[in-house]
């Protein structure tokens, strides 16, 4: 009989062998100690190896990025966005152009200034790379944080109210739903930095080179991908008996959906939250990569990667390393995501990366 | 029968309609500044803003605004004003192109997922299955236009195996035009088969856990009959309702980057190259086709299900 490499020991499911499964020996009999559910997936993730050691690499990327101001001052000495054309550097005692008469830019070598090379312009690129990480993480988080809230609030109003507001909300959901993410993003971000645009929604305007325009649009368009399931989640949840008891106490109905319903939530908003990273960072990428992303003066691991793309030919460090950094950090989320839901919830029987995942081509 | 149809279209075109109204939405209502100026790309003159504001009708009210959009895009009067070109013909060019993108990788993509799914599934906890699950993870994670630039670097650059970007027909000579594919269909279905196999993978275990299954064995059929026969066959099922709505994904402008990055003239590129020109018209037009494309496939599967499975036509999943 095959086995689920990320299953449990055996413990036979349904039957409620929590103390086993808390690795309480059975013999203590009636001494059992109540363990929280969340101190359960805390052990269970643990044990998980792989996905520790990959949530590590994202804690390391991460701090990676955030030291760019030291290795930029201390180390490195050029900002992000210092052009050194016409210097030399000297390479194993032998002055060599940073940018040579033919265009092409040195490339990675054990130098601490230009530790990955430089790009065409003769910016340093170790401290590009680092800079453009803090762009695509803060983007990254940022737009899961707004699909995170809109997700909550829509899935708490629509599985809870039910009936015409339902109605209209998944209604609504469904429609976004059917556009491709790819290509709705493409829409918004180009009607959106279009010459002179920007976004205005009544007082508040966002100016067009601003990052809260790729944030805003990422953030949205994966919405439904959330709330659908955090709707279906609370259609259930509504019908159990604790909420027919609060109601009885006489609860307002935003009591209920932020003091009982929400704390149900937390595993599966918790999992979403961290794949839905993983997917932002990607189509970030992909807007930037297509000139419907972030925009100059700005730059992210995937606006590096299309300014390299012109000159891939003579200097393919330029698209190689961002992509390499891209995939860590994707590949960091997208594993140690799968570790939290093994965790969080062992038989989780939908998958929920089928919903998040879709087309981020 | 007739009444699931019947009833499946009209929630078709009302999904179709909020879809075009969305469209108008974006390009005509959240931006700010004077949308003549969007649309006029960048070589645009005071005399054509004038024109296009006339055009437009964006001296009226919305919904005229929104009625004499739509009229525009379908009766293929759409122009780019970047090069004075109608949009509608130069879709209908692409087409074909991009027909021959999607088809190809879609056959790859099927065929490696299930060969990478069944595998993982059969050897569950495995080196086997845990090396197609690192492998399948970092093609999830892989952004789509690195892999396409890489392929085109290493294969047509680096070691000259392939033929550099480019479209050749069919007709024209069919060698030419799969190694001129071979490329851009791996890049379009890495990050398929990745997601489909873990799809089939998960399915597969829990397939094997139906009381079906166990009648297969006590019969008396063999291991491999019961996985291929039984196990396999079942499990297929949600991923073909997967690959239904992917595939329409793909035409109606999944294909965006894969098209770019290798020069095929498709819909795709045409999309990419007016995005970097900040020419609107055409981008209006392809979101919405690519999304109405979309709606109009995932009625047709959810129709042949309904003819296939009498439950889904009589039961409450039809609404």
């Amino acid at each position: 009989m095959a086995t689920d490499p990320y299953a449990e020991p055996p413990v036979l499911p349904g039957t409620g062998d929590y103390a086993r499964e808390a690795g309480i020996p059975p013999s203590e009999g009636a001494a059992i100690e109540g363990r929280s559910p969340w101190y359960l997936a805390y052990r269970r993730l643990r044990r998980n190896r792989i996905a520790l050691a990959f949530g590590a690499l994202f804690v390391v990327i991460v701090i990676f990025c955030l030291a760019a101001p030291l290795w930029s001052h201390l180390v490195a000495h050029t900002g992000p966005d210092d052009e050194h054309l016409t210097e030399q550097i000297s390479i194993n005692g032998q002055p060599t152009d940073v940018v040579n008469p033919t265009g092409i830019p040195i490339g990675p070598g054990l130098h601490s200034k230009f530790l990955l090379g430089a790009d065409q312009s003769g910016r340093d690129v170790m401290v590009r790379l680092m800079y453009g990480g803090r762009t695509s993480l803060f983007i990254g988080v940022m737009a899961a944080i707004v699909t995170t809230v809109l997700a909550v609030i829509l899935g708490l109003i629509a599985g809870f109210y039910r009936g015409w507001l339902d109605a209209v909300i998944a209604r609504g959901l469904d429609v976004i739903w059917a556009f491709p993410v790819l290509l709705l993003g493409i829409a918004l971000g180009t009607a959106l930095s279009a010459s002179g645009s920007g976004l205005k929604i009544g007082p508040i305007s966002i100016p067009d080179d601003s990052l809260w325009i790729p944030i805003l649009i990422i953030g949205f368009v994966y919405t439904p991908y959330m709330a659908r399931p955090i709707r279906g989640e609370v259609l259930s949840l509504r019908e159990k008996e604790f909420i027919e008891a609060a109601v009885a106490q006489g609860k307002g109905a935003t009591r209920i959906m932020f003091t009982e319903l929400l704390p149900n939530l937390w595993s599966t908003i918790i999992v979403f939250f961290t794949l839905n990273i993983a997917n932002n960072m990607l189509l970030e990428s992909a807007l930037s990569f297509l000139g419907a992303g972030v925009r100059p003066p700005h730059s992210s691991w995937g606006s590096l990667i299309s300014d390299g793309y012109d000159v891939i030919y003579s200097a393919p460090h330029l698209v190689i390393i961002p992509g390499i950094m891209i995939i860590l950090t994707v590949l960091s989320l997208n594993v140690f995501g799968d570790g939290l839901r093994d965790a969080l919830d062992p038989r989780a029987k939908v998958r929920l990366e089928a919903a998040a995942l879709e087309e981020s081509h | 029968m007739a009444r699931f149809i019947a009833r499946r279209l009209v929630g078709m075109v009302a999904v179709l309609f909020a879809i075009s109204v969305i469209v108008f939405v974006i390009f005509n209502v959240i931006p700010g500044g004077d949308p003549a100026e969007r649309i006029g790309g960048r070589n645009q003159t005071p005399a054509l803003r004038a024109q296009i504001t006339k055009d437009w009708g964006f001296d009226k009210s919305l919904p005229v605004q929104y009625v004499d959009m739509m009229k525009k895009i379908f009766t293929g009067s759409l122009i780019s004003y970047q090069n004075q070109e109608n949009v509608i013909d130069r879709i209908k060019q692409g087409v074909p192109i991009t027909l021959s993108l999607a088809i190809g990788a879609a056959v790859i993509w099927m065929a490696f997922a299930m060969v990478f799914g069944y595998l993982s599934a059969v050897r569950a906890g495995a080196f086997t299955d845990r090396a197609l699950t690192i492998l399948s993870l970092v093609g999830i994670s892989m952004p789509v236009f690195w892999l396409g630039a890489m392929l085109l670097y290493f294969f047509t650059f680096k070691w000259q195996i392939f033929p550099t970007g480019g479209y050749v027909g069919f007709t024209t000579d069919p060698v030419q035009w799969f190694t001129h594919l071979l490329l851009p269909w791996l890049t379009l279905a890495v990050l398929f088969i990745g997601f489909y196999s873990r799809v089939l993978r998960s399915n597969m275990l829990d397939v094997m856990n139906e009381d079906y299954v166990r009648t297969a064995k006590a019969k008396g059929l063999s291991e491999r009959q019961v996985r291929v026969r039984h196990v396999l066959r079942n499990s297929m099922i949600p991923v073909i309702t997967l690959f239904g709505l992917d595939f329409g994904a793909v035409i109606g402008g999944g294909a965006i980057i894969t098209e770019s990055i290798f020069s095929l003239n498709g819909v795709g590129q045409y999309t990419a190259d007016s995005i970097v020109n900040v020419d609107l018209p055409p981008v209006m037009a392809v979101t919405l086709f690519g999304a109405f494309f979309i709606v109009f496939f995932n009625t047709l599967v959810d129709i042949a299900y309904a003819w296939l499975d009498p439950r889904i036509r009589l039961g409450t999943a039809a609404a």
